[in-house]
């Protein structure tokens, strides 16, 4: 299977469309499922791994779709493209570090993907740009209704559908929002958002950030419970918290923009005539920049460089990507050369 | 509400002890037992209590009680927090409540139920005990009626 294709283009979610897109980057569900009648994934035998592989993967693809799927077995791919997937958020890093029969199948929009073996057999995953998590809860309720009548999936009449960890049991539902807040940060304000959000799990976490470490001012909201609520509670919970959230990133913004816009000038063409012209750059510093030049885009302080082109290269320069696209492997000297190199050539034609 | 893993208050900071790779542990606390985690000697953390040899027996047992269909221990879901098949929900129902009130704050489902639902009960239960016939069919070595079953399970799956 040769996925070199993908990295000259961006997945659906980070098109950088949307509603409130300025500020939301995109909008994802999962759904974690198993099957009723083998162990958990983590307990089942290597035999019967493979048998759930491919009486899985024989059911998703022939599922009636307006995108077909394409199946992808992680146990075949080469370390760097289960990386490649990793980052355009195909599959989690547990599938691609697991061992053992095991696959994804995502359309060509890479608005839907279903890991297969993951912690959970199934893991549903629909993805959309900009904040919209009814659409997203609509496709992803039709795609579990239409694999629910090809597999007999675990289920309990007071648990609900159950799953490897209590902490998924009952509707198997994550929502996720991830969020770009630069203005909340730079005004220090994200100690107030935090306490406004006890209610909800805040999961901070970079776009990517390696390890856990957030980077670019980019934030991602979830939602902890499963059990107990209905699902369009939990996410109209959730889109009651987001909501929030832009509120005080769009105060933060206007306040800087009335009291520092000079200063925010000063940032944001720095941020770009430093992704311009450096010749080293490293992964984060790369995220922090561009977090910036998003930014000066939105507040129209920038105007020679697209939303597209931030986004790309938001994906562009992850490891796996920029080694596919400078064609080779890399260590960490090189590839932050190799990085810099290759922002210079992408933004060369902008002011 | 989710309630702190140390007092009865609400648990207002999450906080994920990273272990090693991919290995890390979840702790639920209040603001004041936070504080006292957080600032705690690393070696004061795991203080054991000290138990009771009745304690130690009866947590013995417990620990080694297994799932009649996985195989599972309790002792197993304390060490990976996973669960090893769908029935652990039943066979560990009386330990799990508690942890899934902790989590959730609730021990019932609402929300979707599967649209076939009784239908694919009783296929639930069909499948699982040809499964096991299976099994031992391949156990006994009698592949000609291994097949047969294998047949029968292929069938059903196909729907």
């Amino acid at each position: 299977m040769n996925l070199d294709a993908l990295t000259s283009t961006t997945g659906e979610w980070l098109r950088g469309t949307g509603p409130e897109s300025d500020i939301v980057i995109s909008t994802r569900i999962r759904l974690a499922r198993n099957l009723a009648s083998f162990p958990f994934t983590h307990r089942a035998t290597p035999q019967q791994r493979a048998e759930i592989e491919s009486l899985l993967r024989d059911r998703i693809t022939r599922l009636d779709l307006p995108h077909p799927l394409r199946y992808v077995s992680v146990a075949a791919l080469a370390p760097l493209d289960r990386q490649l997937l990793v980052e355009r958020q195909l599959i989690s890093r547990e599938l691609a570090n697991g061992e053992g029969p095991r696959g994804v199948a995502f359309d060509d929009r890479e608005a839907v993907s279903i890991m297969v073996n993951e912690e959970d057999q199934l893991r549903l995953q629909v993805m959309r740009s900009g904040l919209a998590l009814e659409q997203a809860w609509h496709e992803i309720d039709h795609l579990d209704d239409l694999l629910e009548a090809k597999v007999c999936y675990a289920w309990h009449e007071q648990y609900g559908y159950l799953t490897a960890c209590p902490t998924n049991v009952g509707t198997g539902l994550r929502a996720s929002v991830m969020l770009h807040l630069p203005a909340i940060g730079l005004t220090r304000q994200f100690e107030k958002v935090l306490r406004s959000l006890q209610k909800i799990n805040l999961v901070v976490r970079g776009l990517y950030g390696e390890g856990s470490r957030a980077s670019g001012d980019f934030f991602q909201v979830s939602n902890q419970i499963t059990l107990g609520r209905s699902e369009t509670t939990v996410l109209s919970e959730l889109q009651g918290v987001v909501s929030k959230i832009l509120s005080y990133e769009r105060n933060a913004r206007a306040a800087l923009m009335a009291e520092k816009r000079m200063e925010l000038q000063d940032r944001v063409s720095r941020a770009l005539g430093a992704l311009q012209h450096a010749t080293m750059m490293t992964s984060d510093e790369t995220m922090e920049l561009l977090s910036s030049v998003r930014l000066g885009i939105n507040l129209g302080l920038l105007d020679d460089i697209s939303m597209d082109a931030v986004n790309e290269l938001f994906v562009q320069t992850q490891p796996s990507h920029l080694q596919k696209l400078v064609g080779g492997p890399l260590d960490g000297e090189e590839r932050n050369a190799a990085r810099a190199r290759y922002l210079r050539t992408r933004l060369r034609h902008t002011a | 509400m989710r309630k702190c893993n140390r007092c009865h208050k609400q648990a207002t900071l999450h906080i994920t002890e990273i272990l090693g790779e991919d290995q890390f542990e979840e702790h639920h606390l209040c603001e004041q037992c936070a504080h006292e985690y957080l600032y705690e000697s690393p070696m004061g953390k795991k203080s054991p209590s000290p138990a009771t040899t009745d304690d130690d027996e009866e947590t013995a047992e417990l620990n080694t009680r297994e799932c009649p269909h996985c195989g599972l221990r309790l002792i197993d879901f304390r060490k990976s927090t996973r669960l090893g098949c769908p029935h652990d929900y039943e066979v560990f129902a009386e330990e799990l409540n508690p942890l899934l009130e902790n989590l959730h704050g609730e021990t019932r489902h609402c929300g979707k139920t599967p649209r076939r639902l009784p239908q694919a009960r009783q296929q639930q239960s069909e499948l699982a005990r040809l499964r096991r016939q299976l099994q031992s069919a391949v156990l006994q070595e009698a592949y000609e009626e291994a097949a047969r079953i294998r047949d029968q399970i292929r069938q059903l799956e196909g729907l």
